[in-house]
């Protein structure tokens, strides 16, 4: 390897560390952002137990559990991708990236069943929520939080979809190569936080009072 | 020799990637916010000299004093010397040819400019009448006016301050010049990296607090509302998580520019460096610990009251310690007291002020008399504009001659100084007065007993307007007038003092390597 | 200028705390100017002042006044929270007066039922607890003469205790931002000697002048059109409604209280007694939030009269 080479292989390593580091104080930027939600969730799941345990029950548990594995099977495929593109195999990487990219729009197909399911089930807070029936006004909290926070994490998933198919125009373009790879891991560090704030959404709204 | 401010045209300005030239455009965005907020403060001076309120109706008195809060706080003090400055001057002090992000940086001024003009929208068409702090139920329901747009803005520009803080952190951690450790790093460098730690971690909570409450505006219902369960006090501990710290975004900084004009100006490295730069990541540490100080009479338990109680207490031992050691610097140094240093040690003399009578918020049953008075704005202006502000103009004519290439007119620049210093006392000092004897904030009309001492603030207030205009007028003078600095017209030391003024787009030719401890004045040289 | 009177059991604690506090400021604050005068003078430069290092170790001096100012607060901290939870322990025997913040006045109902607006009365140096709450945003409650601070919250009941120590007529603040009229949310605590404040009891009148004013509202913004008694349009007639509890169109009972008069009033197509047609105009945007307060008062006191 020649000396200029080997120059510039430090440069883009360092570059590389200084980009991920960059991505890291954003994601630490949305753990605060999320946690303000989670602040309220703990609050008020603290002060009224039952209307949580009775919103869980209100959940396609089943829809929950699939989407679930949806998501961190394709966290697999995203990591797969950030070696393949080092290793300079653009026909896996395009591969992997595209399995995550469809698992997370079926993810939020999921989602969107949900949703229509629960306007249907007139579980959307406001005037007409369960009108009838005497229920629990807490349980509008829950549904509240439920939208909230489901609607902020699939507005996440959104951006990680346009920032996937941007990567895959890249790799596909050759712009993102083995020369300049670190786009891969970088937004595979989003994809993995979007995913992990999903794990932990799962149980609070799914498994709860259950 | 070419320069940043070479290229003058419109278009080079609005797309440059230059950090320094960012800088400025953030100085140019602040002055006007400032200016339109400034105004603001002026009418509500002027409309307090009668007790009856006779000059403008409570409703527009209202949106005036939110107009004031919403566009100093989030648009002038938090981004004054961080994003001015701090741009200007951060890749120079360490070193470096720019910013980590350049495109990320230039990203956060038009997300900046998007922020201001929302809000500035919403106060020509309407106004918003919740003031600064927002609370719910009253700005989720009660209301009228562009609340959610005034929000909005202030969400919008909260990016930008995130996006400052992350490029400030990994310039900071990646790009410092071979032999600049952490212990050599200028004090104004640790100021800016505990800030940016600051806006990285507590803005987000800001954004989802407003989020909540905008949600809850528009849909009529929301986690805040107690109709069905909701608690209008989370929203004030989100937003005082939020804001708080954001207190610590608007001094820390200052505080870094206050030892850099000491040193300089009393040929003295400052007085317990590494004491210095631990008390600021302190003070950044523990002030997210004491939120709940704001909350003194709003029903929260005695328990947690006596814990942000002593949380306070603690919090201001660091800053104590500061203000002692940048007295002792001045000991034994070789002073000369340009306007620089008037600024440095009128923000010294301000903040003791302001800090001690934060004791007395701390302290619980004060508080509970003192709480939502004339004393708690008293307070804050004397850290916020005593102290964040007279820091920002010491910075403004310290590193004027770099940032411009010319000099001030001396004696003038002095003049100014002392009258901001004299007017900003008698403004605010009666202010601790009304406020003990009772007189609540946020009021358009008061009883005839608070008469006097309103009338004397105005007087002071009138004082402190032409104290502004003066050095607004004069240096807009000197960027183009002035006689030329050179270098380093200070003799001061650091890396920004070894290019020349004003400095090549890309700053350094080589990459320096420092080999100096901070501060290597020496008061016995003649410089 | 006034002077503020201590006229409460806490009042004179305050003030010594306070007074405290502003000896060790002063104290601090002459330190500080005074030293940077001083050396501003000894060693401006060129003077012939020695610029020898310090003789002493920097970090002797550093743990010093860390030392030194941690002390100092912690026993501040230790003074303030021993008098803050003395004085904010609201158990024990007490006469309970209950308080209700709305835009824009105070609602107070003494223990027999007597009820005031704006005005607190209180005998003197008996143990007052007050049950407080918000109809509609965050309002707090200041005695500036007292030392005393509470907010009121909706959605949530607050204590406090104080005992009054001086007979007279205190001002009462609002300090916590309610809207339009913020500054105009204000009233008076008056402070009577126990058998004085026993005769006032016992003489409960409504107070006309609110009455009188809601009256007058109740029939300039036409309500008397269709819910007096005589009216022909089929209306419920409000005569002695308040406090009742009424069917619904869906087979819900309500109680009539503020809420849902205002409800009725600001959105009257949420609200459907059973054996009334729709025809409720609804005049959001037309009663502004002060008048509606009184005219919902005198439809509550129009029952409570006598």
């Amino acid at each position: 390897m020649s000396e200029t080479a080997a120059v510039s292989a430090e440069v883009r390593e360092r570059h590389e560390i200084t980009t991920q580091l960059g991505m890291w104080g954003f994601l630490a930027t949305e753990v605060l952002f999320f946690g303000g939600f989670f602040m309220a969730y703990a609050l008020y799941r603290h002060s009224y137990p039952e209307a949580f345990a009775e919103g869980g029950r209100h959940m396609a548990f089943g829809l929950g559990t699939t989407n679930t594995a949806l998501l961190l099977i394709s966290s697999v495929f995203v990591a797969i991708a950030d070696r393949a593109v080092r290793a300079g195999r653009r026909g896996l990487t395009l591969g992997c990236l595209a399995t995550a990219w469809l698992m997370g729009l079926a993810f939020l197909g999921i989602k969107a069943i949900e949703y229509t399911q629960h306007v249907s089930d007139h579980l959307v807070p406001g005037r007409h929520f369960l009108p009838g029936q005497s229920s629990n006004p807490r349980l509008q909290l829950f549904m509240y939080l439920y939208f909230g926070m489901t609607g902020l994490h699939a507005f996440h998933m959104i951006m990680g979809l346009i920032a996937v198919a941007w990567l895959m125009n890249g790799v596909r373009s050759g712009r993102i190569g083995p020369s300049r790879p670190e786009p891969v891991a970088v937004i595979g560090l989003y994809w993995h936080f979007v995913d992990c704030v999903w794990v932990v959404l799962y149980p609070l709204f799914y498994l709860v009072g259950r | 020799m070419s320069t940043y401010l070479d290229r003058p045209t419109v278009r080079s300005w609005l797309t440059t990637l230059d950090h320094k030239r960012i800088g400025l455009l953030y100085l140019f965005s602040i002055t006007f916010f400032f200016t339109i907020a400034a105004a603001a403060a002026a009418a509500m001076r002027i409309a307090l000299l009668s007790p009856s309120g006779d000059l403008v109706a409570s409703d527009v008195y209202n949106r005036l004093f939110t107009t004031h809060g919403v566009l100093m706080v989030w648009f002038f003090l938090i981004p004054a010397v961080p994003n001015v400055l701090g741009n200007f001057l951060l890749p120079l002090m360490v070193g470096a040819r720019d910013v980590a992000f350049p495109r990320l940086n230039l990203a956060s001024w038009y997300v900046f400019m998007a922020g201001g003009f929302l809000v500035l929208y919403a106060i020509l068409f309407g106004g918003v009448d919740t003031g600064w702090t927002f609370y719910t139920p009253y700005s989720s329901t009660y209301a009228n006016g562009h609340v959610m747009l005034m929000a909005a803005g202030v969400f919008v520009s909260g990016f930008s301050s995130i996006f400052t803080g992350l490029n400030f952190i990994v310039t900071i951690h990646r790009l410092r010049a071979p032999g600049l450790t952490w212990f050599r790093l200028p004090l104004f460098v640790w100021g800016i990296y505990s800030t940016s730690i600051i806006m990285v971690l507590a803005t987000p909570v800001l954004a989802a607090t407003l989020l909540l409450m905008g949600l809850e505006r528009a849909f009529g219902v929301g986690v805040f509302d107690p109709r069905i369960g909701g608690d209008p006090l989370l929203f004030q501990h989100l937003f005082w998580f939020y804001s708080h710290p954001a207190v610590y975004i608007m001094i820390l900084p200052g505080m870094g520019v206050v030892s850099e004009i000491i040193t300089c100006f009393s040929r003295k490295p400052v007085f317990g460096y590494k004491v210095m730069a631990f008390a600021i990541l302190a003070i950044a540490t523990l002030g997210f610990l004491v939120w709940g100080h704001h909350m003194f009479v709003s029903s929260e338990s005695v328990f947690a009251g006596v814990v942000f109680s002593f949380l306070s207490f603690m919090v201001s031992v660091p800053s104590a310690v500061k203000v002692f050691n940048w007295t002792t610097t001045l000991m034994r140094g070789s002073i000369r007291m340009d306007t620089p240093l008037i600024y440095a040690l009128g923000f010294v003399a301000l903040f003791t002020i302001g800090g001690l009578t934060g004791l007395f918020l701390a302290t619980l049953p004060v508080d509970v008399h003192v709480h939502g008075t004339y004393f708690v704005v008293a307070h804050f202006h004397y850290v916020m504009v005593g102290g964040m502000v007279m820091a920002y103009l010491g910075g403004v004519h310290y590193w004027f001659p770099k940032i411009s290439g010319r000099l001030y007119p001396e004696m003038l620049a002095r003049f100014a100084a002392l009258t901001i210093f004299i007017g900003f006392n008698l403004t605010f000092f009666p202010q601790f007065i009304l406020g003990y004897l009772g007189m609540p904030r946020r009021y358009s009309m008061y009883p005839p007993e608070f008469h006097a001492l309103n009338v004397l603030s105005t007087a002071g207030a009138s004082i402190l307007g032409v104290g502004y205009l003066l050095p607004l007028i004069y240096l807009v003078w000197s960027f183009y007038r002035g006689r030329p600095a050179g270098p380093n017209p200070w003799k001061a030391k650091g890396l920004e003092w070894t290019v020349p003024s004003p400095p090549p787009e890309h700053n350094f030719d080589a990459i320096p390597t420092v080999t100096e401890e901070p501060y290597a004045y020496n008061p016995e040289e003649d410089p | 200028m006034i002077a503020l009177i201590e006229a409460s059991n806490r009042a004179a604690q305050v003030d010594r705390l306070a007074a405290w506090l502003l000896a060790a400021s002063g104290f601090v604050v002459l330190l500080v100017f005074g030293l940077i005068v001083i050396f501003a003078v000894r060693y401006r430069r060129g003077s012939k002042a020695s610029r020898a290092p310090l003789p002493i170790a920097e970090w002797k001096v550093e743990a010093g006044w860390i030392a030194g100012t941690t002390l100092g607060f912690l026993a501040f901290f230790f003074f303030g929270a021993r008098l803050f939870v003395a004085m904010e322990d609201a158990s024990g025997p007490a006469d309970e007066i209950r308080v209700v913040g709305r835009q824009w006045m105070w609602d107070v109902r003494q223990p027999n039922g007597r009820r005031e607006f704006d005005t607190l009365h209180v005998p003197l140096g008996t143990r007052v607890r007050l049950r407080m709450t918000s109809e509609d945003v965050i309002h707090s409650f200041f005695v500036p003469d007292f030392r005393l601070k509470q907010d009121v919250i909706p959605g949530k009941e607050v204590l406090l205790v104080f005992t009054a120590t001086r007979t007279g007529r205190f001002p009462l603040f609002c300090t916590e931002y309610c809207g339009s009229k913020h500054a105009q949310m204000k009233g008076e605590v008056i402070v009577q000697r126990p058998e004085d404040y026993a005769r006032w009891m016992a003489n409960a009148q409504p107070p006309a002048e609110v009455l009188a004013h809601g009256h007058n509202l109740f029939l300039h913004y036409g309500c008397s059109g269709c819910h007096d008694r005589g009216s022909i349009v089929h209306a419920p007639s409000l005569e002695g409604l308040y406090g009742a509890t009424v069917p619904m169109a869906d087979g819900t009972f309500r109680r009539v209280d503020a809420t849902y008069l205002r409800d009725c009033i600001l959105n009257p197509e949420t609200v459907r007694p059973a054996g009334y047609p729709p025809v409720m105009p609804s005049f959001r945007g037309v009663v502004p939030e002060s008048d509606l307060t009184e005219i919902i008062a005198y439809l509550e006191g129009s029952v409570a009269a006598p």
